[in-house]
């Protein structure tokens, strides 16, 4: 436990002082200029060609994910959908610097790092779809991703909730002794809510071996981050709860990868939590219900579209002579190809059967959710065509 | 057995939890060294260390967000939230997070683990920050249980079985009798069933049902009507969600009325629950209206503590209301 007393390192002044913005400087790490070549004088991270290459194929999976899906929201195929475009090295880089144990609590822009730690289409398409094959039996909305097999905690929209919940969680590993961390994904708007102060004080009090990853995109719907917070950034937060923290460029996906790495180490060594402020862009919409032409200027969002973390990373792959144009682009094809056939496929799955509406409340149905089924059913059998969804398969074995 | 008060059985319970799986820790504000406000957690972390008794900074969506995290992740949080009144900051996290955690990941992740004690109700001078009863407030969410005890003997064994029970628990403590209710208690391990309400008194007259402190004033008005001639039957509801309702309207079948206590406000407290369905399933058994004696619709006031209070005589009154309409 922290042992600080309240008057621990506090020097004495004479003179009415008061502490002004610009007292505290922090900087970004940048490994990757905008064209791939790397910055002089800076730390490359070990970073083998095949985790190289799997960053980078997975950041343009996602990005193929992402038009595809809101193509099939527009087109009424799914009811919501949500991008990560020009986000996708923050959740890609930071994912492949964690080990597989490692626990993912994410808001709901990182579908990278679950599609990093082996998310297939099918789960994705699953999920979108809310149908009998997916883990959360069709509950959530889409992109509500959950899956206890890769350690990624199923996701849900209250925003900054499953801040303090990491630090919980990662409490709980350093009790059971595991050598793992949680990384808590959050967005910069999510950052003011009360249950960021809340999650990051007890972390830091209570020790507890966790990530906070935040994504600095700039615009939380519509509110700029003029209008979010007036000190600098999520980083200078960190520092006033005695948390490690770093700034890092969320577009440069070896700055991304180097922060993490080093932020899971200490951790883990030193049982403490870090906090690392990606800083990126939101080139897409906050998600299919929003328009942003309305709050912000096609020439910003030009700028930004510049500065992509894929075009990025491929001039580093390129000059480490580790890019095969060719095969990539077959591999691009190819994933395209998958979304297309998995989305088809998995518009033919139905939805659970409706007896699944009250499992799960609770460990097992009460007697008042029991009698609502069985009236509910029988409601159903006696008008079948108003509930198509779950009508021909009432009295299932 | 061992003559304990209903903070020694609390106690008594949770180190029989902490004893029995190292993952039981509990946590909250002043628990640690000093042993909580009402000394419920005392000597706990002098016998399990600070690691799994300690105190939290003082946040209570901070406490139950950790607490949330620590349940999914296989730990055994027992959380202290030291009002009732004080629950309202962790709202969120425990009806949107605590409760809906099993349902919408489909049964992956769950904080089935999780205990959140909390002290509540009135008639302690306690104004209105510490005397509310938030029951009816967390029963509209479905996915958590509500459990409140009447005695030790009670708590104890309601307390050991919330801690076990494979779904998160909401354990309210009747401060008021914290140290006044004093009774005997098996020093040895047992628990309480969840959902079962328990008939205290049989009666042939009318039911009369509450929960938590108000039980000891159910019985003095009982005894006020038994002496009118009027033959009560008590039931003590014990878990609020999932509540007995086969219990009480088996009683209700027999008696054919019913009143019903809290000491929480009128409107949208948990009697109108019970009240509507009762009515229900009990609709040709009923001779005269449902009887509902409960806090004012006000904020609960510091004066007027004794006047907003839903004492033995308003609830006489209801009774006699109730046999001779």
């Amino acid at each position: 436990m922290n042992t600080r007393n309240h008057l621990s390192d506090i020097n004495s002044v004479h003179q009415v002082k008061l502490i002004e913005k610009g007292i505290v400087d922090i900087p970004m790490l940048q490994i990757l200029q905008p064209d791939g070549s790397v910055y002089k004088g800076a730390d490359v991270p070990e970073v083998s060609k095949e985790l190289a290459i799997k960053m980078y194929e997975t950041m343009q999976f996602i990005r193929i994910l992402d038009e595809r899906m809101v193509a099939a929201q527009r087109q009424g195929r799914i009811s919501f959908y949500l991008a990560s475009t020009g986000e996708e090295a923050a959740a890609v880089a930071s994912a492949a610097a964690l080990e597989p144990q490692d626990m993912i609590m994410s808001q709901y822009r990182e579908q990278g790092a679950l599609a990093f730690r082996g998310y297939t289409t099918q789960q994705f398409m699953n999920q979108m779809f809310s149908n009998e094959q997916e883990p959360n039996k069709g509950r959530q909305m889409p992109i509500h991703y959950g899956d206890k097999a890769l350690n990624f905690m199923t996701i849900s929209s209250p925003l900054g909730t499953q801040i303090p919940q990491a630090a919980g969680y990662a409490y709980g590993q350093k009790m059971a002794g595991e050598p793992a961390v949680t990384i808590c994904y959050f967005g910069e708007g999510a950052a003011s809510e009360g249950d960021f102060h809340a999650g990051l004080n007890m972390a830091a009090v209570l020790n507890c071996p966790a990530i906070f990853f935040c994504r600095n995109n700039g615009y939380a719907i519509s509110t700029p981050a003029a209008e979010q917070f007036a000190g600098d950034g999520i980083a200078s937060r960190g520092l006033g709860y005695g948390i490690k923290t770093i700034r890092v460029d969320g577009n440069d996906a070896l700055a991304v990868f180097a922060a993490t790495k080093r932020a899971r180490e200490i951790a883990l060594e030193e049982q403490c939590p870090v906090l690392i402020e990606a800083m990126s862009y939101r080139l897409a919409a906050h998600s299919t219900s929003d328009d942003p032409s309305s709050y912000r200027s096609k020439e910003e969002e030009a700028k930004w579209a510049d500065k992509d973390p894929i075009k990025r990373l491929a001039g580093w792959l390129a000059q480490q002579g580790w890019l095969d144009e060719e095969a990539n682009k077959k591999e691009l094809e190819t994933m395209r190809q998958e979304v297309l056939q998995e989305l088809k496929r998995v518009e033919q799955v139905p939805v659970c059967v409706i007896d699944e509406i009250i499992t799960d409340v609770y460990d097992k149905p009460t007697w008042n959710l029991e009698e609502q089924l069985t009236e509910l059913k029988q409601h159903i059998a006696k008008y079948p065509e108003a509930y198509p969804k779950t009508s021909g398969r009432l009295n299932h074995g | 057995m061992a003559k304990m008060n209903l903070l020694q059985a609390i106690n008594n319970a949770l180190i029989i939890a902490m004893e029995e799986n190292d993952k039981v820790m509990a946590f909250g504000e002043d628990v640690g060294h000093f042993g909580g406000v009402f000394r419920a957690t005392s000597n706990l972390q002098e016998k399990f260390g600070k690691a799994r008794c300690f105190n939290t900074p003082l946040t209570e969506q901070g406490i139950i967000g950790f607490a949330n995290g620590l349940a999914s992740q296989g730990s055994y949080p027992v959380a202290e939230i030291q009002f009732g009144d004080y629950i309202f900051p962790a709202f969120d996290q425990i009806v949107n997070e605590t409760a809906k955690f099993r349902y919408r990941s489909g049964g992956q992740f769950t904080c089935g683990s999780l205990t959140i004690r909390t002290p509540y109700g009135g008639g302690i001078a306690g104004g209105l920050y510490h005397s509310q009863s938030p029951e009816a407030f967390f029963a509209h969410a479905a996915g958590i249980k509500i459990v409140v005890p009447r005695n030790p003997y009670q708590a104890k064994g309601l307390l050991l079985a919330s801690i076990r029970d494979d779904n998160p628990v909401l354990f309210m403590e009747p401060k008021r009798i914290y140290r006044a209710s004093v009774g005997d208690v098996p020093e040895d391990d047992y628990t309480l069933p969840l959902g079962k309400a328990e008939v205290l008194k049989e009666g042939n007259d009318i039911t009369l049902l509450a929960w938590g402190a108000q039980m000891e004033i159910m019985e003095k008005a009982a005894e006020m009507a038994d002496k009118q001639g009027v033959s009560s039957e008590i039931i003590d509801l014990r878990t609020i969600t999932p509540w007995d309702a086969e219990t009480v309207a088996q009683s209700v079948v027999k008696t054919g009325r019913l009143l019903i206590s809290h000491e929480a406000p009128l409107t949208g407290g948990f009697a109108a629950e019970i009240a509507a369905t009762i009515q229900k399933k009990c609709f040709l058994h009923l001779e005269s209206p449902i009887e509902r004696i409960c806090g004012l619709d006000t904020p609960y006031p510091l004066a007027h503590e004794k006047e907003y209070m839903p004492d033995h005589l308003k609830v006489f009154e209801g009774i006699m209301r109730s046999v001779n309409f």
